[in-house]
C-alpha cells in the first residue's frame, strides 16, 4: 500500500498561502475565498479518501500499520539527524480528517463570514499556512519536525489572533498567545533536546516502540528520583499543556477570541488547541511505560483540573465566545484526563480510544458552537450576552444548530458528545474515582453554561433591535448544518476498532449505569439552566449575590492574569528587569558613550591642527625632521 | 674648487639659502612665491651636488651630472607647477592658499 | 681674487634670496630671484663648471624665470601688493628655520671633509661622454628616464593648462 500521495495534503495549502499571499493585492476577495476553499476542500477529499484506504485496509494481522514515507534533511550524527516526511497511523490519519473538516467548513463559512473585509485575500492566506502548518504537525514523522511545524502553527496562530491589527486589544491578545505558548515551547524544546541527547533519536517510530530498547531498557541517568526521560517527557507536555491551554498556561486562549470567529473556531476550538492532546497521544508509550506512567498521572491531574476550573469560570462569563474559550479548555482538560487513565493495551486502552474519539466529536459540536456563535455575533454585531436574547425567531437555522450542538456537548443521549464523554467517565471510573467524581461533577457544569448560553441567546428576553437580526447567508449556514449532521452522526462511529493505543481494534460498549448518572447529572445542568433563563428572571442575579465573593473570583477568572502581571511586572520587571536595565543605562551604557564622547572632544580640538593648508603640514614635517635629527646627534655624540 | 675658500664656507652659504627657502615656503601665501622658494631650495641642493663632487671627490662626475638632472627636473617642475596654478585660477580665481583649503573636506 | 669674488656671490645670494621670499610686490620678488639664480651661476663659474653655469643662465635665467614673470602678469595686476603674513606664522617659520639651520650648521662643520687635492675642471665632453655611456658609471638611463619624464611633464603641463577642454564639467562649475 502507498499512501505517498498523502504529502499532497499539506502542500495544497502550501500552494494556496504562497499564491495568495504574493497576489493578495492582484486578486478579488471573491476569487481568493473560492481559491482557498476549493484548495482545502481537495485536502478534504484527499484525507477521507486516505482514511477510507487506511482503515478498511492498513490492517496486517488485526494491527494497523504505521507507513512512513521520508528523507533526512539535518544530519547530526550517524544516528541522530531530522528527517522530513510524512507519518500514516490510525492518529494521524484520524487528525488528518478533522482538520481538514473543520477546515474546509471553516473556509466555505468565512467567505460569507469576512465579506466585505479589507484584508480578504490576507485572511485566506493566513487560513491557509495554518491548515499547512497543521497538516505538518500531525503528519510529522520525528519530534523536530513536529516542532517546526509546532511553531509554525504558533505563528499562524497569531498572525489570525491579530489579524484585526488595527484594534489594540486584537494586537495584545496575538501579542500575549504568542509568548505564553511560546513560553511553553521552550519546555517542549528543552524536552526534544534532552530527549534525544539521551536517546540519540528523535523518531517517533524508534521513541515510542513499546517493544524497542527506549522503552524496555530506559536509560541509566535519573534526577530527582525521576528517569532523565521522564523528565523530558514532562518538559514536552508543558508545551503540550501550553498550546492546548492547560492551567496554569490557559491565559491567553480566552484573550485570543479577539480574532475572526472562522478563526476561534478552527484554531482555539477544534485544531491547533488539540495539538498538546495530539502530542501526548502520539508519545503515549512513553507516558506510559516510563517510570509506571508517573508523567501520564501529571497530564490526568493537570487536564481534570484544567476541566473543573475553567467549567466554573466558563458559568459566570458573559462574553460568549469566551464561555466557548472555557468551554473549549474544559472540553480539552477531559481530553487529557482520558489519556492520562488509560492503558496501553486492547480493552484497558480505553481511555486513549476516548480520548481521540473525543478530540473527534468535540472539533465538530465545538467548531460549530463557534460557527453558529459567529453567526449570531455577525447578525447582532455585539460579543455580550446583555445584547441579545429572543434570536430564535429572526435566526431559525442558527437555532437548531446551536441546540444540537449544546446537546452534543452537554451528552444528551444519541448526540455525538454523549459517546465519546461516556467513555471517558467509563475510563476513569475504572481507574481513579476522584478524577471520575470530577469528570461528572464537570458534565453537570457544562450542560448548565452551554445551555444558560443556549437560552440567554435564543430565548429569555425579549431584545428590541434597532435592525432585526436575519438568518446568515447561504455559504455560512451550509457548513454549519454539515458540522450538526457531524456532531451527531460522529458518535456513531466505532472508534475502538479504528483509532487505538495499541493500533488493535477491541469492542467497547455502552456502561449503562455510569451513562445514566452522566445523562442524569447533564440533565440535572439543563434543567437549572432552562428555570434560570429561559425566561427573564431575577433569580440568577439573586444567586450570583449570594455567592458573593466566590462570583465576583469567579467572573474575574480567579484572578490568574493578575498574578502573571503581578508576577512578571512587579517582580521579573521591577527586582530584576529595572535595576538590570540601570545597570545597564548607567554603568555599561555611560562608559561607552562616555568613551565616545572623550573622543569626539579630543578630536574637536586636534581638528584645529588639520587646517588644510600644506604649508602648516611641511612645517610639522620640518620640525619633525629637525626634531628627530636632533635626538640623533645627541645619541651620536654621547 | 675656489682658491682659498674651504668646503665649509660653501657648503654654509647653501645651508643658508636652503634655509631661506624654506622659510619663503613657510611664510608665503602666495602659490608662486611659494614656487620661488622652491625653486631657492632646489638650487642649493644643486650646488652642494656640485660642491661635493669637486671638492670631494674630484675624479668621479656622479654628482656634476646629477646637478644637470636637478636643474632639467626643477625646470619641469616649474613648468607642470605654473600649469596647475593657471587652470586652478580659472577654477577659483585666485592663486592664494587659502583658497585651496577645500581639500580638508 | 678669487676669493673676494666668492663672497661678493655669497652676499648677493643671501641678500637677494632674503629680499625674494620677503618682497611684498611680486614682480620685484621674481627679479630678486633672478638675481640670486645669477649668483649661483657665478659660483659654478668659479668651481670651472662652466657648463652648469651656461645651463643655469639658460634654463633658471631664460626659462624658468621668464614663465614665472609669464605667470605673474596672468594672474596678477603688476603693483599687485601679496597679503602681509600673520607674524604668528612668521615667528614659528623662523623659529624653525633657525633651529633647523643651526643643527645643520654644527653638523657641517663638527665633521671633518677630507678634501681632495688633485682637483681638475670638469669639461663638458666628458659629461656628455658619460651621459651617453652605457658602460660602467654611465649615466644612459637616468639620462633616458629623465628625457621620458621630460616628455610626460610637457604633455601633461598643456594638457592641464588647456583645462576647460579636458572635462566638460569642470567647465560648468565655472558658469
Amino acid at each position: 500500500m502507498d499512501f505517498s500521495y498523502t504529502i499532497l495534503i499539506p502542500l495544497i495549502p502550501l500552494a494556496l498561502f504562497l499564491v495568495l499571499g504574493i497576489f493578495s493585492k492582484k486578486i478579488t476577495p471573491a476569487i481568493s475565498g473560492w481559491l482557498g476553499s476549493l484548495g482545502l476542500g481537495s485536502s478534504f477529499v484527499l484525507s477521507l479518501y486516505t482514511a477510507y484506504h487506511y482503515f478498511l485496509k492498513g490492517k496486517v494481522n488485526d494491527v494497523y500499520q504505521t507507513f512512513i514515507y521520508k528523507d533526512t534533511w539535518i544530519i547530526f550524527t550517524d544516528k541522530l539527524h531530522i528527517d522530513m516526511g510524512v507519518l500514516i497511523d490510525p492518529i494521524s490519519v484520524m487528525m488528518l480528517v478533522v482538520v481538514s473538516t473543520v477546515s474546509f467548513m471553516v473556509h466555505l463559512y468565512s467567505i460569507g463570514y469576512m465579506k466585505g473585509d479589507d484584508g480578504f485575500t490576507r485572511f485566506f492566506a493566513y487560513l491557509s499556512l495554518f491548515s499547512f502548518s497543521m497538516f505538518g504537525l500531525v503528519l510529522a514523522t520525528n519530534l523536530f519536525q513536529m516542532y517546526i511545524f509546532w511553531e509554525l502553527v504558533g505563528v499562524s496562530s497569531y498572525l489570525l489572533i491579530g489579524y484585526y491589527y488595527t484594534k489594540p486589544s486584537a494586537v495584545a491578545a496575538g501579542k500575549k498567545a504568542f509568548i505564553v505558548t511560546r513560553f511553553a515551547d521552550l519546555g517542549f524544546l528543552l524536552g526534544i533536546l534532552i530527549l534525544s541527547y539521551y536517546t540519540g533519536t528523535f523518531d517517533f517510530d524508534l521513541l515510542t516502540n513499546p517493544e524497542g530498547s527506549i522503552i524496555t531498557n530506559g536509560v541509566a541517568s535519573s534526577f530527582m528520583g525521576l528517569s532523565v526521560l521522564t523528565w523530558a517527557i514532562l518538559l514536552i507536555f508543558i508545551g503540550g499543556a501550553g498550546k492546548s491551554a492547560m492551567f496554569p498556561l490557559h491565559i491567553w486562549l480566552p484573550d485570543a477570541m479577539e480574532g475572526p470567529t472562522p478563526v476561534s473556531a478552527l484554531i482555539h476550538a477544534a485544531t491547533m488547541v488539540v495539538a498538546g492532546v495530539y502530542l501526548v497521544a502520539r508519545m503515549f508509550p512513553l507516558y506510559y511505560f516510563l517510570d509506571n506512567g508517573f508523567a501520564l498521572d501529571v497530564v490526568a491531574y493537570v487536564g481534570a483540573f484544567s476541566a473543573l476550573f475553567a467549567a466554573i469560570i466558563a458559568v459566570t462569563q458573559t462574553d460568549i465566545k469566551r464561555v466557548l474559550a472555557f468551554s473549549t479548555m474544559s472540553q480539552i482538560g477531559y481530553m487529557m484526563l482520558a489519556l492520562g487513565v488509560s492503558k496501553y493495551e486492547g480493552h484497558d486502552g480505553l481511555g486513549f480510544m476516548a480520548s481521540m474519539f473525543h478530540l473527534f466529536t468535540h472539533a465538530m459540536f465545538k467548531g460549530l458552537l463557534f460557527l453558529a456563535a459567529g453567526s449570531v455575533i455577525h447578525a447582532v454585531h455585539s460579543n455580550y450576552l446583555k445584547d441579545m436574547g429572543g434570536l430564535r425567531k429572526y435566526m431559525p437555522i442558527t437555532n437548531i444548530v446551536f441546540l444540537i450542538a449544546a446537546l452534543s456537548i452537554a451528552g444528551f443521549p444519541g448526540f455525538a458528545g454523549f459517546f465519546s464523554k461516556d467513555e471517558i467517565l467509563v475510563a476513569a471510573f475504572e481507574s481513579n474515582m476522584l478524577l471520575y467524581v470530577i469528570g461528572v461533577f464537570v458534565a453537570g457544569l457544562t450542560a448548565f453554561y452551554m445551555f444558560r448560553l443556549y437560552f440567554g441567546i435564543f430565548w429569555g428576553k425579549e431584545t428590541k433591535f434597532e435592525h432585526a437580526p436575519h438568518e446568515s447567508p447561504l455559504s455560512m449556514t451550509i457548513p454549519m448544518l454539515f458540522l450538526a449532521f457531524m456532531s451527531i452522526a460522529g458518535g456513531y462511529i466505532h472508534f475502538s476498532e479504528y483509532v487505538t493505543a495499541d493500533h488493535q481494534s477491541f469492542e467497547a460498549h455502552l456502561n449503562y449505569p455510569l451513562a445514566a448518572i452522566t445523562v442524569g447529572v447533564g440533565l440535572i445542568g439543563i434543567i437549572i439552566a432552562y428555570v434560570l433563563y429561559k425566561k427573564e428572571t431575577s433569580i440568577p442575579l439573586k444567586l450570583s449575590n449570594s455567592f458573593g465573593s466566590f462570583y465576583k473570583w469567579t467572573y474575574d477568572k480567579f484572578y490568574i492574569d493578575e498574578i502573571y502581571l503581578f508576577v512578571t511586572k512587579k517582580i521579573i520587571f521591577g527586582l530584576i528587569a529595572a535595576p538590570a536595565a540601570w545597570f545597564d543605562k548607567h554603568i555599561v551604557d555611560a562608559s561607552m558613550i562616555g568613551i565616545g564622547n572623550a573622543t569626539a572632544s579630543l578630536s574637536n580640538r586636534i581638528k584645529g591642527m588639520q587646517s588644510g593648508k600644506f604649508q602648516d603640514y611641511a612645517m610639522s614635517f620640518i620640525g619633525g625632521g629637525v626634531v628627530i635629527a636632533m635626538i640623533i646627534f645627541y645619541i651620536w655624540i654621547n | 674648487m675656489i682658491e682659498g675658500i674651504s668646503i665649509y664656507e660653501i657648503l654654509t652659504l647653501t645651508s643658508i639659502l636652503f634655509f631661506i627657502g624654506v622659510y619663503g615656503f613657510f611664510t608665503r601665501e602666495n602659490l608662486i612665491t611659494i614656487l620661488m622658494s622652491i625653486e631657492l631650495i632646489l638650487n642649493a641642493a644643486a650646488v652642494n651636488f656640485v660642491i661635493i663632487n669637486t671638492y670631494l671627490f674630484p675624479d668621479f662626475l656622479q654628482g656634476a651630472i646629477f646637478s644637470i638632472f636637478i636643474i632639467a627636473l626643477a625646470a619641469a617642475e616649474t613648468a607642470l607647477a605654473i600649469a596647475i596654478i593657471i587652470n586652478l585660477y580659472k577654477l577659483v580665481t585666485s592663486v592664494e592658499v587659502r583658497d585651496t583649503e577645500t581639500m580638508k573636506h | 681674487m678669487e676669493r673676494i669674488l666668492f663672497y661678493i656671490f655669497a652676499v648677493l645670494i643671501v641678500i637677494f634670496a632674503v629680499a625674494s621670499v620677503s618682497s611684498r610686490k611680486i614682480l620685484r620678488a621674481v627679479i630678486y630671484l633672478l638675481i640670486v639664480l645669477t649668483a649661483v651661476s657665478g659660483l659654478y663659474f668659479l668651481i670651472d663648471y662652466n657648463f652648469l653655469a651656461a645651463i643655469q643662465l639658460t634654463v633658471y635665467g631664460g626659462g624658468v624665470i621668464v614663465l614665472i614673470i609669464f605667470s605673474v602678469l596672468l594672474v596678477h595686476h603688476v603693483e599687485l601688493e601679496l597679503e602681509i603674513t600673520p607674524l604668528k606664522t612668521k615667528i614659528i617659520a623662523a623659529a624653525l628655520v633657525v633651529a633647523g639651520l643651526s643643527i645643520t650648521l654644527w653638523a657641517i662643520l663638527t665633521y671633518p671633509f677630507n678634501t681632495a687635492n688633485n682637483y681638475k675642471s670638469i669639461e663638458v665632453d666628458v659629461i656628455g661622454e658619460k651621459l651617453l655611456s652605457y658602460g660602467e658609471g654611465g649615466f644612459i638611463l637616468p639620462f633616458e628616464v629623465i628625457s621620458v619624464l621630460l616628455f610626460a611633464i610637457m604633455v601633461g603641463a598643456i594638457v592641464i593648462a588647456k583645462g576647460k577642454k579636458l572635462g566638460i564639467k569642470t567647465g560648468e562649475k565655472l558658469e
